[in-house]
């Protein structure tokens, strides 16, 4: 695979870091970020709102809207590629606000997740949707570490080297979703 | 009579769930790798690769190709010669928990749509009965994920309506959510019965190989301008902009009311998969 183009980031993601994306450019992660899916997104939200404990310290993190198959015997973990962001739409505003500084997922964002994205300083990043078994070499340990009775669904930390990325939508509001003929 | 003990049945959907999800379908991987011959933009050609890279990587080290599984839907055609010992639907369920537990395939099942606890086992799953002649049956499993199952439409449309309605619907159904549902797509559709015989024509188009000449020569027709129209729409592979954005239109139709004109789209993704088994 022809990686040369594309910039080798050391997580976590400041504010410093993204705000230097544009739109279209590719990433290789590396470091750690957090999954989390649609019913973890619900529980994080309700969270944020009453002022609850947050299993994860969401500043200067990553969201990977992702819910892996089991790892087999042997193996850091399964099939692990992006669900569908749109989603989670509902909850990214608040999550942001909150310190988030990024999501990964496949798909388009709503209008409001946009501004949110611009106001707060933030980006949004796409992994190649379907390509499960190609990510799951990217990634070097996998911890489920909170909501576990949500099955595949919990949240799990991971450890990534070399995960590559697009940044579908950056820190000034740029998307590269726009426009289709 | 022929007799099939019901083990048999579990045997064959155990082995087909764990088969659809590590190895992509011969079709779907060669339309991939026509399109990665094809594709001018760079960064469409490079997600094409991963993908090519990604089924290889799926067969070789036994890991599912994507991490939606998902929900097993089993098309049955039984033949009225045999006689199944046992019972078949409990038979069938067996054979998807297992293939899922021994394939390590994600659990995606909830319970209730509302209530929404993990059944942890993929099952039920959704079975389709057709009797037929002979003295075999036939058994499809089709995990079916469910990013680009969301995608999919329905609508009734009007008898006086035209080729040209079909066509704009489906143009509107992938412009709208097909970005999400991880192009380039398979696209199956189903045309006429009743609203929910137009959805199981779809899902049966999804199974039927890509690339091949449709019999019927308007849906031929039918099937090529979609084609040809939704790889100008610059969606592109992961969405992300290029010319493949469709692999292959199947089209089923059935005869339908006076008064109607059923139309199913089923989105499928680049992970379109399904296997096949007689007993």
């Amino acid at each position: 695979m022809g990686f040369c183009s594309m910039k080798r980031i050391h997580l976590p993601l400041t504010k410093e870091v993204r705000s230097g994306f544009r739109a279209g450019e590719e990433l290789l992660l590396c470091g750690r970020f957090y999954t989390a899916r649609d019913m973890a997104h619900k529980r994080l939200y309700q969270a944020i709102r009453l002022k609850k404990f947050l299993p994860i310290d969401l500043t200067d993190n990553i969201l990977y809207y992702c819910g892996p198959t089991p790892a087999p015997p042997g193996t850091v973990i399964g099939a692990c590629g992006p669900t569908t962001s749109k989603r989670m739409d509902q909850f990214t505003p608040f999550l942001l606000k909150a310190g988030l500084a990024a999501s990964i997922g496949k798909g388009q964002r709503s209008e409001v997740v946009i501004q949110a994205i611009r106001r707060y300083g933030c980006v949004y990043l796409t992994a190649v949707g379907g390509a499960g078994a190609y990510l799951s070499e990217r990634v070097k340990k996998a911890e489920r570490i909170a909501y576990k009775d949500l099955g595949p669904e919990a949240i799990y930390e991971l450890y990534v080297e070399d995960f590559p990325v697009t940044v579908a939508i950056d820190a000034c509001g740029h998307s590269l979703f726009k426009g289709c003929k | 009579m022929r007799k099939i003990n019901s083990i048999r049945v579990t045997e064959l959907v155990r082995r087909l769930a764990i088969e659809a999800n590590l190895c992509l379908r011969k079709d779907v991987l060669k339309s991939i790798e026509r399109a990665a011959r094809t594709e001018t933009a760079p960064s469409a050609r490079r997600i094409l690769r991963m993908l090519i890279q990604n089924a290889r990587i799926a067969r070789a080290k036994s890991i599912p190709i994507c991490q939606d599984t998902g929900f097993a839907e089993v098309f049955c055609r039984i033949g009225q010669g045999v006689v199944v010992k046992g019972g078949l639907t409990a038979a069938i369920n067996k054979g998807i928990m297992l293939g899922y537990r021994d394939g390590f395939l994600r659990k995606s099942v909830v319970s209730d749509p509302l209530l929404r606890k993990n059944t942890k086992t993929n099952t039920p799953c959704v079975i389709d009965y057709d009797v037929v002649k002979g003295d075999k049956i036939r058994i499809t499993v089709v995990p079916k994920g469910f990013g680009s199952e969301n995608a999919s439409a329905i609508i009734m449309l009007k008898p006086t309506d035209t080729e040209e309605s079909i066509i704009d619907f489906v143009l509107d159904v992938v412009r709208r959510a097909g970005r999400d549902a991880c192009p380039p797509l398979v696209i199956g559709i189903g045309i006429g019965g009743t609203m929910d015989k137009a959805a199981l024509l779809a899902t049966k188009a999804i199974t039927l190989p890509i690339g091949k000449r449709q019999a019927k020569e308007h849906l031929a027709r039918i099937g090529g301008m979609i084609m040809e129209r939704l790889n100008k729409t610059g969606i592109g592979p992961a969405g992300l902009g290029g010319k493949t954005t469709c692999l292959g239109v199947n089209i089923l139709s059935f005869p339908t009311h006076i008064a109607g004109l059923p139309l199913c789209v089923k989105i499928s993704c680049h992970a379109t998969r399904s296997a096949n088994g007689v007993l």
